[in-house]
């Protein structure tokens, strides 16, 4: 990712994913069975939200009775209100293309997934997300929740059909700018002036000291797991850690790394040293020794960070990364995997 | 050490969280022993090791049988006396009532406790929204539930993949703001266990639950 300005945030919102998807061999009663159906789904968006263009393909195969949409890779169920892309970064470790899934239309698994009744549940679970994003950087929900209702449906239609200049144009309106970025100034000499001023208006939105919305989803691996040709196999969402917990970073001029301070934020450590921390680079252990030397020491070890499908070099600041790969909700989504350190002995 | 924030902005640190969820449970355990205990589920270790000085977990009470309100009780509503506070919610000793569970669990992003809660009927089978909010046993529940400060959705327990019932944070800190206004500060170092315990009387009374008069005088 070598470019500032907006060109970054466009290359993620023009990010999809290609999927196969089959329906399931309960729910075929026609012979032959339906041929998969094969979509490009957008890595911002939510799969309950391709279900029209995905009944046409399967509608004549489906058994009598009310369809309710959801879908499974390799038998585990997906959870709608997770982003497309975010799912495809953490199920599959090689990244498979297309990505084979499974739908279904009767048997929802309440017991396991909660409910979802099409585009409004996922309208909801957005503007949900939303609004703990805008309380966590400004201390209040208000801004989204006094958003006019033309502005609250254009803004959801801007991200179900990934209209990004619609989408800056009323989520501006929030005022959410969270961070400073110098970094893209700097990529962009020429552009710096006007890029400057524009952040110059977002800064004054926000606090200094501030907090930052992110989502950690965390698999631990163990120690063979350093070819990713070996396939992880989820049997139930218990082998992922959900961590949704703000990062909090202080000061304007202060540019901690990306590595430092997802590190440090799994770690529950508030706030970012990152010119003191040591180089022992924990992020993708570089060495032999130093990977043994962390994993006896009793630090995990992170096998793979992934954001929007990349995994960032640990030089790039946090504050491009969360201004540029945050979904539409202002939610930072980052998928780990870690290493378990060995236990101390006593 | 317990900081002065709760009484400033109705908020509460993690640590903050931990100080009052211990205080709270012990408290209840000594006050309200004809409930099943609160217990602190530590779950610190669920990412394979235990990251120094983390702390994650949540307050759980589980098998609490409530008995669904009669009629006639639904309709008298009213206040009632602190030194009976068992009036409103029925607890069962037995099994013949819905058999709730309820955990307590921290919000990093509202920086607010919040009540998660599940139903079961005699026969083992989960309620529906509906049905619970039929069930309640006061007048009061309902008018709590109609107000914008509190409502029930149901969302993914963070911490066990299931769907639960919660009662939405995002007007927890108005709303504690408000309970807390007034508190002398020199008794600021009393804040955190204020908190959980006035947090509790305001959700408790939801499902009927009312702190027992020693408790709440406990906090002062």
């Amino acid at each position: 990712m070598e470019r500032g300005g907006k060109e970054a945030q466009q290359y993620v919102w023009d990010g999809a994913i290609p999927l196969q998807i089959h329906l399931h061999d309960s729910e075929v009663t026609t012979l032959p069975p339906p041929a998969p159906a094969l979509i490009l789904a957008p890595r911002i968006g939510y799969l309950p939200l391709l279900s029209p263009q995905l009944k046409p393909f399967f509608s004549g195969a489906l058994p009598p009775g009310v369809d309710t949409v959801w879908f499974d890779y390799k038998g585990l169920p997906l959870k709608w209100y997770i982003p497309t892309g975010v799912l495809f970064d953490l199920l599959c470790a090689e990244p498979e293309r297309p990505w084979n899934l499974t739908v279904h239309f009767r048997g929802y698994p309440g017991n396991v997934l909660i409910p979802c009744d099409g585009e409004d549940s996922v309208k909801w679970s957005y503007i949900n997300s939303l609004k703990e994003a805008a309380y966590i950087i400004h201390g209040s929900s208000k801004n989204v929740m006094n958003m006019s209702q033309p502005d609250q449906i254009d803004l959801w239609r801007s991200v179900m059909n990934g209209k990004l200049e619609t989408y800056n144009r009323i989520s501006s309106k929030l005022k959410l700018g969270i961070v400073r970025d110098d970094f893209s100034a700097k990529l962009n000499p020429s552009s710096s002036k006007i890029q400057h001023s524009v952040d110059e208006t977002e800064a004054t939105a926000a606090p200094k000291a501030s907090r930052i919305p992110v989502r950690l989803y965390i698999c631990n691996v163990d120690e063979d797991f350093d070819d990713f040709e070996e396939e992880l196999h989820f049997d139930s969402w218990d082998q992922i850690s959900y961590i949704n917990r703000p990062v909090e970073i202080n000061g304007e001029e202060f540019y901690p790394n990306s590595s430092n301070t997802i590190k440090a934020e799994f770690k529950n450590e508030p706030g970012i040293e990152a010119e003191e921390e040591s180089k022992t680079g924990i992020i993708e252990g570089t060495s032999i020794e130093s990977v043994e030397s962390q994993s006896l020491s009793g630090q995990p070890v992170i096998k793979l960070v992934r954001i929007q499908g990349i995994e960032p070099k640990s030089e790039i600041p946090f504050s491009w990364v969360v201004k540029n790969l945050m979904n539409p909700d202002y939610f930072l989504h980052i998928c780990l995997y870690i290493k378990a350190p060995k236990p101390l002995d006593s | 050490m317990a900081s002065n924030q709760a009484t400033c902005d109705g908020s509460l640190s993690l640590i903050d969280f931990q100080i009052a969820a211990n205080d709270f449970a012990e408290k209840w355990k000594k006050f309200n022993s004809a409930y099943p205990e609160w217990l602190w589920i530590d779950c610190s270790n669920r990412l394979g090791f235990a990251a120094h000085g983390v702390i994650d977990g949540y307050l759980s009470l589980q098998n609490v049988f409530i008995r669904r309100s009669l009629e006639e009780e639904r309709d008298e509503g009213g206040c009632n006396d602190d030194e009976e506070p068992f009036d409103n919610a029925t607890l069962s000793t037995s099994d013949d009532g819905d058999q709730y569970h309820f955990h307590v669990v921290y919000s990093p992003s509202y920086r607010v406790p919040v009540l998660y809660f599940h139903v079961q009927n005699t026969d083992g089978q989960p309620l529906n929204l509906d049905e619970i909010k039929t069930n309640l046993p006061t007048k009061s529940a309902k008018v709590l539930l109609e107000s914008k400060w509190t409502f029930i959705t149901q969302q993914e327990h963070p911490y066990l993949n299931r769907p639960w019932y919660m009662l939405h944070p995002c007007g927890t800190s108005e709303w504690m703001k408000l309970l807390l206004v007034g508190v002398d500060n020199s008794m600021a170092t009393n804040g955190t266990e204020r908190y959980m315990i006035s947090w509790f009387s305001v959700v408790g009374q939801v499902f009927g639950l009312k702190l027992p008069f020693e408790m709440l005088k406990s906090i002062g």
